[in-house]
C-alpha cells in the first residue's frame, strides 16, 4: 500500500493519479477529442445567446432578466457535460478493451471512479471556460459575476452529474456497449423536468413533485432567483446538497451491484456489445 | 524444469493448507443454460508452471478469470497466495499479473505510458529503470514511444508480456499467451517466461491449446473438457496413461472422447 495512501480508507492517490494521468495522455493524443470539447459548448452559447439577445429586444421581462437564458444554458452544460466528460473516460476502458487490465490491477472501484471524476473537472474546464468567454465577449453576460452562489450551483450541479454518470457507467459495464446510448442520452431527461429554462410554477401540479426530486431544479430556481430578483436561496442550496447526498450515495451502491452482476455475467473480459 | 533447488526450497511442495499459490475446491460457475465450469478442485506449488489444456469452450478461461477475481464463482473456493479470492483479492492483486487476449492495452498511448500507467498503478518502485529493464529483456527499445495500436500482433504480445510482469508478480496467469503469433516469437515468448519463472521463483498457470507450449514450457498439465478436470499429472505421466508420444495425441483422444484405457 502506498504511504500516500488515505488512512483507513485503503483509497491510495497514486493509483487515481495513475489513472488521470492515463486520460490525460488520451486527451493529449487526439486533438479531434479535445476540439470537441470546445466546439459543442461554443456552437450552444453562441446560438443561444442571439436567441436571448432578440427576445430581450422585444420583451420587457427578458430585457430586465438578461442572462437568464445564457446563464442557464452554461448551468446546463456543467451538468451535461460534468456527465459526458464522466462517462466518456469510462467509455474509453470499454472500446480500448482495458477494463479487464484494471480490474484485475489493485485499482479499487472507488478510486476509478474518483479518476473520472477528476477528468470529468478536467474535460468540464476545457470546454466551458472558453464557453464563459464567449458569453462575455458576444453578449456582455459575465458568468462569474454571479460570484459565490456560483460555488452553491456548481458543487450541486457537478454531484448530479457524477451520481447520473456513475449509474450509466455501471449500465455500460454490466449491459456491454450495447447500452451505450444511454450515456448520451439519459441526462436530456432532466432537461424538461428540471426546469432549467423556465420556473417550476409552469409545469403541472404532479410534475413538478418529480422536479422538486430533481436536485438541479433547486439550482436553476436559484439562478433565476439570482439574476430576475437579486436574492441568493440558500435554502434552495441546501435542499440541493442533501438530495445530492442521497443521489451520490445510491449511485455509488448501484455501480457496485453492477460490477458484481458483470463479474458474474463474465461481461468485464469482454465488454463488447 | 522451470522449478529451480532453490525455488523448492523456498516454497517447499508440501505447503500448508492456504498457502499454496493456488488452491481451488470444488469450483463450479454456471450461466443461464451452461455450466462453463464443473466441480473443479487442483492445488498449485509456487514455483510451478501449470498448463490448463483444453479446446473450445472447455472452462480454461472461466477458470483464470475466476482466480483473478473477474468472474464470480457459483460455488466453490479459491484461495490466491494464501488469501480467499474474491474476498481478499486487494491483499494479492500487487503481487500477480496477467495476460489475455481478451484484453487489450489502450491503442493511442505509447507503450511507455502504457507501461507508466500500469506501472504507477502497481506502485512499482524505481518505475523508469523497471520500464528501461523490461524494455532491453523484451526487446521492446525500438518502439516503447510508438503508439500501442500502431504495433504488430508479436510486438504488442511483447508489450502485453512486459505489462504483465511489470510488478515483478510471484503468480502470472496467462490466457493463451502465444496466440497468434509466429513459430519464432513464440518461441522467443516462451523462453522468456521460463526464464523469468526460474529467475523469480515465480508461479505460473497458462492456459492453452498449444501442445507444444504445454510439453515445453509445463511442470503440470491439467486437461479439462466441457468444464470437468479429465487428468492432472506431469506431461510424462499424462503421455503413459493414454499411452501416446505427443501431447496432441492425448489432446485429440481427449477431444474425441477416448478415455485412458482404450486412447490407443
Amino acid at each position: 500500500m502506498s504511504e500516500l495512501a488515505i488512512r483507513g480508507s485503503g483509497i491510495a492517490l497514486h493509483r487515481i493519479n495513475a489513472m488521470v494521468l492515463r486520460y490525460w495522455y488520451l486527451l493529449m493524443s487526439s486533438w479531434p477529442r479535445l476540439l470537441e470539447l470546445i466546439y459543442w459548448p461554443a456552437l450552444q452559447i453562441i446560438t443561444w445567446g442571439f436567441l436571448q439577445s432578440y427576445i430581450a429586444q422585444n420583451d420587457s421581462f427578458f430585457a430586465r432578466a438578461g442572462g437568464t437564458l445564457i446563464g442557464a444554458v452554461i448551468l446546463w452544460d456543467i451538468l451535461f457535460r460534468g456527465q459526458l466528460g464522466f462517462s466518456i473516460s469510462f467509455l474509453e476502458e470499454m472500446w480500448s478493451r482495458n477494463l479487464g487490465n484494471l480490474m484485475m490491477s489493485p485499482l479499487k472501484p472507488i478510486e476509478f471512479l474518483m479518476a473520472m471524476m477528476v477528468m470529468s473537472l478536467i474535460r468540464l474546464a476545457i470546454g466551458v471556460i472558453p464557453m464563459t468567454a464567449l458569453a462575455y465577449f458576444f453578449f456582455g453576460f459575465n458568468f462569474y459575476s454571479i460570484g459565490l452562489p456560483l460555488i452553491a450551483f456548481f458543487c450541486n450541479l457537478i454531484f448530479t452529474s457524477w451520481a447520473i454518470g456513475i449509474v450509466v457507467s455501471g449500465l455500460v459495464l454490466r449491459n456491454g456497449l450495447g447500452a451505450e446510448s444511454v450515456v448520451w442520452t439519459l441526462m436530456f431527461v432532466m432537461l424538461p423536468i428540471a426546469c432549467i429554462y423556465y420556473p417550476v410554477s409552469v409545469l403541472p401540479p404532479w410534475l413538478q413533485y418529480v422536479a422538486w426530486a430533481l436536485p438541479p431544479t433547486y439550482v436553476f430556481e436559484g439562478m433565476r432567483a439570482l439574476l430576475i430578483d437579486h436574492v441568493f436561496r440558500t435554502d434552495l442550496m441546501i435542499q440541493a446538497l442533501a438530495i445530492n447526498a442521497v443521489l451520490f450515495a445510491a449511485s455509488f451502491a448501484i455501480f457496485l451491484a453492477f460490477l458484481r452482476s458483470a463479474k458474474r455475467l463474465g461481461s468485464l473480459l469482454g465488454g463488447g456489445e | 524444469m522451470a522449478i529451480t533447488e532453490e525455488t523448492r526450497a523456498q516454497f517447499p511442495a508440501t505447503d500448508p493448507p492456504g498457502s499454496a499459490a493456488i488452491a481451488v475446491e470444488h469450483l463450479s460457475k454456471s450461466y443461464k443454460t451452461t455450466r462453463a465450469v464443473d466441480d473443479v478442485s487442483f492445488r498449485i506449488a509456487r514455483g510451478s508452471i501449470t498448463g490448463l489444456l483444453g479446446g473450445n469452450g472447455a472452462g480454461k478461461t472461466t477458470t483464470i478469470a475466476m482466480i483473478m477475481g473477474l468472474v464470480l464463482p457459483t460455488s466453490g473456493r479459491i484461495d490466491v497466495l494464501g488469501h480467499p479470492i474474491p474476498g481478499e483479492s486487494d491483499a494479492v492483486r500487487e503481487r500477480m499479473n496477467f495476460e489475455s487476449p481478451y484484453v487489450d492495452m489502450p491503442m493511442r498511448l505509447t507503450v511507455r505510458q502504457n507501461l507508466t500507467i500500469f506501472g504507477r498503478l502497481y506502485a512499482v518502485p524505481h518505475l523508469k529503470e523497471r520500464i528501461a529493464q523490461l524494455a532491453s529483456d523484451l526487446d521492446l527499445g525500438d518502439f516503447l514511444d510508438r503508439a500501442n495500436g500502431k504495433l504488430s500482433a508479436g510486438q504488442k504480445t511483447r508489450v502485453a508480456l512486459a505489462k504483465a510482469l511489470i510488478n515483478d508478480p510471484e503468480l502470472l496467469l496467462l490466457d493463451e499467451p502465444t496466440a497468434s503469433l509466429d513459430p519464432d516469437t513464440a518461441d522467443w515468448v516462451r523462453q522468456h517466461l521460463l526464464r523469468y519463472c526460474k529467475a523469480r521463483g515465480a508461479t505460473i498457470l497458462l492456459a492453452s491449446h498449444n501442445m507444444l507450449e504445454v510439453e515445453r514450457l509445463c511442470d503440470r498439465v491439467i486437461i479439462m473438457k466441457r468444464g470437468r478436470i479429465e487428468d492432472d499429472d506431469t506431461p510424462g505421466q499424462i503421455l503413459k496413461h493414454y499411452n501416446r508420444d505427443t501431447l496432441e495425441e492425448v489432446f485429440l483422444d481427449v477431444a474425441r472422447g477416448r478415455n485412458r484405457e482404450n486412447a490407443r
